[in-house]
């Protein structure tokens, strides 16, 4: 047992120093693997070294053949989904994986239940109770939750939300409060039914949480759910009283909802207004106003844009979601490579939350290896926005959009935006009129500066490619 | 109340001086890191499988309900420990390469 215990001790200090480590660019990566390499220690130390207490002796665990082949399946089953996952697709792996944390949690509260039902009669385990119902509760929220984030940023599942859905939010949570307390309080064995219409309710409650919130906002709802899985695995410490769990779970528990407010920072947002906020409900209605009577927009042809960009001394490209669903990042790079061999200034301006994760720019540029000193930071890149000559939009709409300033209405009205109004011309790269993620319109494209260039973002860049060279 | 606090303190302290540890090792990081981060602490709490194990190990031979669900357990925490790592290093791989130019 003592040796288990050195392992328990050595993985929470690989779980701290790797989490300090993946804060920092220079050593995230090697961050990520020595916390790994912990994990793996206290996996294995715990199947061949935990013994428990049990009819007055101590007993190793049993049932090798299952262990091992539930970690075989599933290691092979995340091995091959996480290494097969596009880059566009992570920020929904992530999300799946983080409910499957949450399931495992909420399964383990269910096999001890089980076990409390036929081994005792429910005397002083009140304690015990209240923990593995926490697991449960938390557990299957984070699971719901989770799923239906994945399905939001995968296309699958629509915005959804009804009239009073708070309230009723409201009413489900008082009544898994009440629930439980009173299960934890009047325990008997024959009540199981209590304990399974408070997994239910907090499945539904998980879904309705989630349910109604934008899914632009899904990057927030993300790292809340993983706090919230944090503090569900931290249940299972409490349990067993062991305490790598508990580490584990309080560290990502913490980590987790200080990363969640970080996140809205950088959106200019709280999370209160993330939660309850206007993107679900009043969306449409904003949505309508203030768009109709723009007029119409103009177009501008490849060549003309073309000649545009290669005439210019600075581009600013704009990178956004379009163009990592079009994976258009080796395309861009070509062009600025192209551009630069013009003598053109080429630079990129990244918004915070451009994309569907805050850092998926950067990850997918540098993926078709643009320089790390290309890319622009907002603040720098608002700086150098009156000395541009040409910003090229590429499939980037919310955080471009000018009514987060200018709109007290608008939904993202108060999200600091790359302010591109400021550069002499404006050339929009969109697939159609259609809106972006937070789904409102978006009063630049009918600006005079503005032009679109509408198409898929990897075929227009390739073509302007053709059209500069041959210029 | 008092009790139960001095019956537990150890596991109280623990989790009090983790929420500031985790708090103060994360509070720098810039927004570029938010998503590798996020991932690679979904990956941590993963650690839940070690309850899974756990569960799995004592089900009795003849629970089939705790033979099933444990073995469900097992399976949806290490997707949660395995593919949150790789998801994580395949992210960070990314910026690795950026520092090389």
């Amino acid at each position: 047992m003592s040796l288990l215990t050195l392992c328990y001790i050595i993985a929470s200090v690989t779980f701290i120093i790797g989490l300090k480590m993946l804060s920092n660019p220079a050593t995230a990566r090697n961050g990520n693997l020595i916390a790994a390499a912990g994990m793996t220690m206290a996996i294995f130390g715990t199947i061949f070294l935990y013994s428990y207490y049990e009819e007055g002796v101590d007993k190793p665990l049993g049932n090798y053949v299952w262990i091992f082949g539930g970690i075989i399946v599933g290691s092979i089953i995340g091995t091959l989904a996480a290494k097969r996952v596009k880059m566009t697709a992570m920020p929904q792996m992530v999300s799946m994986f983080n409910g499957m944390g949450g399931a495992c949690a909420a399964l383990i509260s269910m096999v001890e239940y089980d076990h409390i039902i036929h081994h005792t009669n429910g005397e002083g385990q009140t304690g015990l109770l209240i923990v593995i119902l926490l697991g449960l509760i938390i557990g299957s929220v984070s699971f719901a939750g989770s799923m239906i984030a994945w399905g939001k940023l995968d296309g699958k599942i629509k915005d959804f939300a009804f009239p009073g859905q708070h309230i009723v939010n409201i009413l489900i949570l008082l009544a898994i409060v009440g629930l439980s307390v009173y299960l934890a309080v009047n325990f008997s064995p024959d009540q199981s039914y209590i304990f399974y219409t408070i997994l239910a309710l907090s499945l539904i409650y998980g879904l309705f949480f989630v349910f109604p919130i934008g899914g632009a906002d899904m990057p927030v709802v993300i790292s809340l759910l993983n706090s919230f899985t944090g503090v569900a695995a931290a249940c299972g410490g409490f349990l067993y009283d062991n305490k790598v769990m508990l580490t584990g779970g309080i560290l990502v528990g913490a980590a987790g909802t200080l990363l969640t407010v970080l996140m809205c920072r950088a959106m200019n947002r709280s999370l209160t207004n993330v939660l309850i906020g206007s993107f679900g409900g009043g969306k449409k209605g904003v949505a309508g106003s203030g768009s109709k009577d723009q007029g119409a927009v103009k177009e501008i042809t490849l060549s003309d844009a073309a000649v545009v960009m290669s005439y210019a001394n600075k581009v600013m490209i704009v990178p956004g979601y379009g163009l990592a669903v079009a994976q258009a990042q080796h395309a861009c790079h070509e062009l600025e490579k192209l551009l630069d061999s013009k003598g053109v200034e080429v630079k990129y301006a990244i918004h915070p939350v451009a994309g569907r994760m805050p850092g998926h720019m950067n990850v997918l540029l540098a993926e078709a290896d643009v320089p790390y000193e290309k890319l622009l930071e907002m603040e720098q890149a608002n700086e150098e926005f009156p000395t541009t000559d040409v910003v090229l939009i590429l499939g980037a709409n919310d955080v471009v959009n000018p009514a987060a300033k200018s709109d007290p209405a608008s939904p993202i009205y108060g999200m600091p935006i790359l302010d591109v109004e400021q550069a002499k011309t404006v050339i929009v790269n969109k697939r159609s009129m259609k809106p972006g993620y937070a789904g409102i319109e978006n009063d630049l494209f009918f600006r005079p500066k503005t032009s679109m260039l509408f198409g898929d973002a990897k075929k227009v860049l390739q073509d302007l490619a053709t059209e500069i060279k041959s210029i | 109340m008092l009790e139960w606090i001095s019956a537990n303190q150890q596991i109280i302290y623990i989790v009090i001086l983790m929420i500031f540890v985790g708090i103060e090792v994360i509070g720098r990081v810039p927004s570029v890191l938010h998503t590798p981060l996020m991932s690679g602490a979904n990956a941590i709490h993963g650690v839940v499988i070690i309850g899974a194990i756990i569960v799995m190990g004592k089900a009795e031979s003849d629970n089939i309900l705790a033979l099933v669900l444990g073995f469900l357990a097992v399976i949806v925490g290490t997707l949660n420990v395995v593919g949150g790592f790789v998801v994580t290093d395949r992210m960070l791989e990314m910026f690795k390469k950026k520092k090389k130019n």
